[in-house]
């Protein structure tokens, strides 16, 4: 497996968030968390990225346990995130911002300043202004190239659609099955399910910090989902 | 044209400032640390250069060339050891530390080096001197000032031009988020600080060969870098400058007057500016 979680835990303080969470992403797989506000899925990826710190065995990238490590060095061993909120780099440009992406991790692969710009090519014609000064539609595209840039093994993408116009969410959607055919397996966390089924492989639902429902994505039923994502028979 | 060359000598005397503020706007802009010790610390690098110059026989520019690297390392093991670990949301613990190594620093100087006035002996150069017709510039100041411009350059093309800057800039905006693209914040504070004391090794040769000091004078040289860094808007470099020279130019004009109101016509300039623009001349758009 490229990345496992095993009875996964987290705490805000005397909060507890996260109750056991076990995932799994297999290479070059699509894999979509799905569930409601609070549901822990932001926070998953907190613990997996090391923003959150955990016990070691917690995070498994290929076996080897990542869960201890600082979010720099996670990211170093191939996992990148698209943030929940973006969070572009106010005093940096539009490249620098791509090009900080993948300063830190140098792997070989099909990323770079040039395909990142073929991929959104707006981003090339802005690619001298603030990153703040773009609509809400060309940060995330800026926030997902940034993340291209260091040829992740597995790209982790927090409610990319928060926020954006439906037309925007469909431009930016139909990017990933680009970088999947290019090599990187994929985490969505989101929150719109019909998005999330049509990109995903498999999903897991998570509610109250527990995953409720893990299934192939072709196969499960709107009445499995809604049970798990709001605890209650549909 | 007594005012004329008032007006130089105050632009000139902004550069020592410049200096001086340069390496704590460096670190305040990309960590919000504000060193209290950072006087102390141009005191013990004027100590080490003068370690150079009297026990090993070297010129003052070699003598600091090789102080240089010392004080980048000091810097690094301090933020690593210290400061990295009280840097946080709360802006106090890092005041009381860095506010009590500036009491161990001047008390371990003054244990080492006794409550003498010392000068970095810098020979002919001390007294040589330009004559322009309108105004006489002494070389001192005028290499000082060059060397502001200089260092202020250096760190601009730094900060915008390399990657180091980049993680800077990225580090100083959210440190969170720059630790998800592989940077580690706390290494990049380390680098900041070792670069800002190779700045202040660059202050204090200057501080020691136009002026006496001793190990008490640093919290004074800290106030008038403190002052510097507000007017010219919280962390930037060219603003920093800025401040300098209003502090520098106040003080001048403030001393042609009376030579007794040099020290307090600068604090009132920079009064002046804070009531005029309570944010600096330059502040920063995101804060």
């Amino acid at each position: 497996m490229l990345l496992e979680t095993h009875s996964l835990t987290a705490n805000y303080g005397q909060f507890r968030a996260l109750f056991g969470v076990d995932i799994a992403v297999a290479a070059g797989e699509c894999v979509a968390i799905i569930g409601a506000n609070g549901a822990g899925k932001s926070t998953l990826m907190r613990s997996i990225t090391g923003v959150i710190r955990n016990e070691p065995g917690m995070v498994l990238h290929r076996s080897q346990p990542i869960g201890a490590l600082s979010s720099a060095d996670v990211m170093k061993r191939g996992v990148a995130m698209v943030p929940e909120g973006r969070r572009l780099f106010p005093s940096l440009t539009v490249e620098e911002n791509l090009l900080i992406g993948g300063q830190a991790r140098k792997a070989p692969g099909p990323w770079n300043l040039a395909s990142v710009y073929d991929l959104f090519p707006i981003l090339r014609e802005r690619r001298n202004s603030s990153g703040v000064a773009l609509s809400g539609g060309q940060q995330q595209m800026v926030a997902i190239g940034r993340a291209l840039m260091s040829n992740p093994e597995l790209l982790l993408c927090d409610e990319i659609s928060l926020g954006l116009a439906p037309v925007v969410i469909r431009d930016i959607y139909a990017v990933l099955p680009k970088v999947r055919y290019a090599g990187a397996a994929i985490v969505v966390v989101e929150q719109d399910i019909g998005k999330a089924l049509a990109v995903a492989d498999r999903i897991y639902c998570m509610m109250e910090g527990r995953v409720t429902l893990v299934a192939k994505a072709s196969e499960v039923t709107r009445e499995e989902i809604h049970a798990a994502y709001f605890g209650e028979a549909a | 044209m007594i005012w004329l060359d008032t007006l130089v000598q105050g632009i000139l005397l902004g550069g020592l400032y410049a200096l001086f503020a340069a390496g704590l706007s460096l670190v305040f802009g990309i960590m919000r640390l504000v060193n209290l010790a950072h006087g102390d610390l141009i005191v013990f690098a004027a100590y080490l250069v003068l370690v150079g110059v009297t026990r090993l026989g070297l010129s003052p520019w070699v003598a600091a060339l090789l102080a240089a690297p010392l004080m980048f390392a000091l810097g690094w093991l301090l933020q690593s050891l210290v400061l990295n670990r009280v840097l946080g949301k709360d802006i106090l613990p890092p005041l009381l530390v860095t506010f009590g190594l500036s009491v161990a620093l001047q008390n371990g100087l003054l244990e080492a080096f006794s409550a003498d006035s010392r000068r970095i002996p810098a020979g002919a150069l001390e007294r040589a001197s330009l004559d322009l017709g309108l105004v006489t510039i002494g070389v001192m100041p005028l290499l000082t000032f060059a060397s502001a411009i200089l260092a202020i350059l250096a760190l601009n093309g730094l900060f915008y031009h390399t990657a180091l800057g980049r993680a800077f800039r990225a580090t100083s905006d959210d440190a969170v988020t720059a630790g998800l693209m592989g940077i580690e914040p706390k290494r990049v504070f380390a680098t900041a600080t070792g670069i800002a004391m190779v700045v202040v090794t660059l202050a204090a040769l200057y501080l020691g060969m136009r002026a006496n000091f001793d190990p008490s004078i640093g919290p004074a040289r800290l106030i008038y870098a403190f002052e510097a860094v507000i007017i010219g808007g919280l962390g930037s470099l060219w603003g920093t400058l800025a401040g300098g020279v209003i502090i520098g130019v106040a003080q001048t004009f403030g001393a042609a007057l009376n030579p007794e109101w040099q020290i307090l016509a600068g604090h009132i300039g920079f009064l002046s500016v804070m009531l005029l623009r309570p944010r600096g001349l330059f502040p920063r758009a995101v804060d």
